[in-house]
């Protein structure tokens, strides 16, 4: 089995349009959350968002390639060829042919279908655009990333709501490491903005109307977001032996399911799935140092992640630091996981770790140390990194400096 | 609380909820009639219909029970705002 090394880091998100930028908001605990520009909100009961401020296809790609794209694989290819050339990948035709392709996404390209079926159903036109079907499909992400690059080899999306993209790196951890794949692009990316999308999840009755306040007892609600994160997995061998950078390692994935209820967390099934990174990795509880948590600022979510850590990790859970990153680059769906682990990665890295902002009050019933709003310097060893979906569909990644 | 607004609240959540009417009394809590939060979503969302009425976010987080509800659309119809005290008060 092959050592697993992040070689290559992209990302797009609300905290900036390539991973310095996100790095710092990071460390500097700034908030990406803020009055949505893309949508118009007036008829909405919450206003914000963790938008891609100012987002235009045109830096990124000419106006005939974006017509057959929505948002979201326009995300995608941006996050993977900031990932690619990070890594500084020399294509050979092999290697082009073995490289994998795993994406997460949540809503895929509804945003574009919503646009086809608003001119259907309110201004009674009789047609929809003919790329609505190929801009809509979830795949579209992995496939314009297949395109960007030349790699034919095995290539899919995973969708599992909010754990898309945290599947979809272990799968493509897991290939990696038993030698399927010498190579893989892996991440998540979602643009769940659209109006229709924003009534659904009002709907739901979980939005915050101000912001997202993971474990604080004043918290209200999740803040959606959206965005694009794609690594670069490769063998830790073959990397050291090309001299890659080695960003960080993945030493470790868990999953499991609730079999409970569609929308309720359970403590028990992020318990196994965190206990299942654990062991996939041959540790001990005792040595993880950080989570970065699935936090997203709901009432249930954060007691219920702070009862899983507490059972798995037992008294270490006090020498833990546990943070939401999405109280900064909201909740990005699909894309979320690939944006934690890189937050995760940063964190081991650079030996900081990223707090959770917008934070008030201690929650007696999420009595962790969840760094709040500060950032704060620690060499940190191994953290793992938890998604929990709803539907009840968990995955946790474990990482190594 | 007229007998109509109570007749009415009742068949919402038993319409929703799939199960028989009479089960359902102005003193059933949530617990007893077996209403989770998505549940307890999914009525809110009957009722906005039924009424056609707005229940914030903030009101709609307190009510735990049958007789919280009826009160609660009662003041959203009388008074014809959507105002959050008037649900829970």
């Amino acid at each position: 089995m092959n050592r697993v090394a992040v070689t290559g880091i992209g990302v797009i998100c609300a905290l900036g349009r390539n991973s310095e930028e996100f790095n710092q908001a990071l460390r500097e605990g700034r908030s990406g959350i803020g009055l949505i520009h893309c949508t118009d909100c007036t008829t909405l009961r919450f206003h914000n968002g963790a938008e891609v401020q100012g987002y235009d296809h045109r830096p990124y790609f000419d106006d005939k390639r974006a017509d057959f794209m929505d948002r979201f694989a326009q995300f995608a290819v941006i996050a993977a060829r900031e990932a690619v050339s990070d890594a500084g990948i020399e294509w050979t035709p092999e290697l082009r042919e073995s490289s994998a392709i795993i994406t997460g996404s949540c809503v895929g390209g509804q945003a574009t279908e919503d646009v086809g079926f608003f001119n259907v159903y309110k201004l009674g036109q009789n047609r929809v655009h003919p790329l609505t079907i190929p801009k809509t499909m979830a795949n579209a992400g992995a496939s314009h990333i297949s395109m960007e690059f030349g790699i034919t080899g095995p290539s899919y999306t995973i969708s599992t709501a909010c754990s898309s993209a945290s599947h979809a790196i272990g799968q493509a951890y897991w290939m990696v490491r038993s030698g399927m794949a010498p190579l893989a692009i892996t991440g998540g990316s979602e643009a769940p903005l659209s109006f229709g999308i924003l009534k659904a999840w009002e709907a739901l009755r979980v939005v915050s109307p101000d912001t997202c306040r993971p474990f604080s007892k004043d918290r209200n609600g999740m803040v959606l977001g959206e965005g694009g994160a794609m690594l670069v997995l490769e063998p830790l061998e073959a990397a050291r032996a090309r001299g890659a950078r080695i960003h960080a390692e993945i030493v470790g994935f868990g999953m499991s399911s609730d079999a409970c209820h569609i929308t309720q967390p359970s403590a028990d099934g992020a318990a196994r799935a965190m206990r299942a990174a654990v062991c996939d990795a041959h540790l001990m509880p005792e040595a993880f140092g950080y989570i970065n948590a699935h936090g997203t600022g709901t009432q249930a979510n954060d007691t219920t992640e702070t009862s899983a850590i507490r059972a798995v990790f037992g008294p270490h859970a006090d020498r833990l630091a546990v943070s939401s990153t999405k109280s900064m680059h909201g909740h990005a769906l699909g894309a979320a996981g690939a944006l934690e682990a890189m937050a995760a990665i940063f964190a081991l890295r650079d030996g900081f770790l990223p707090p959770t902002a917008n934070y008030n009050e201690p929650d007696p019933e999420c009595d962790l140390d969840v760094v709040p709003n500060v950032s704060r310097p620690a060499q940190i060893e191994y953290a793992l990194s938890n998604s929990f979906a709803f539907g009840g569909l968990n995955a946790v990644l474990a990482f190594r400096r | 609380m007229s007998d109509e607004l109570i007749q009415r609240v009742r068949n919402v959540i038993a319409n929703t909820q799939r199960i028989p009417v009479e089960k359902i009394t102005v003193d059933s809590s949530f617990q007893e009639l077996g209403i989770d939060s998505m549940d307890g979503v999914n009525i809110l969302f009957a009722l906005e219909n039924e009424f056609n009425i707005t229940i914030p976010d903030d009101a709609a987080r307190q009510i735990r029970d049958v007789r919280q509800m009826i009160e609660g659309v009662e003041k959203l119809i009388g008074g014809g705002t959507a105002d959050a005290a008037a649900v829970t008060s």
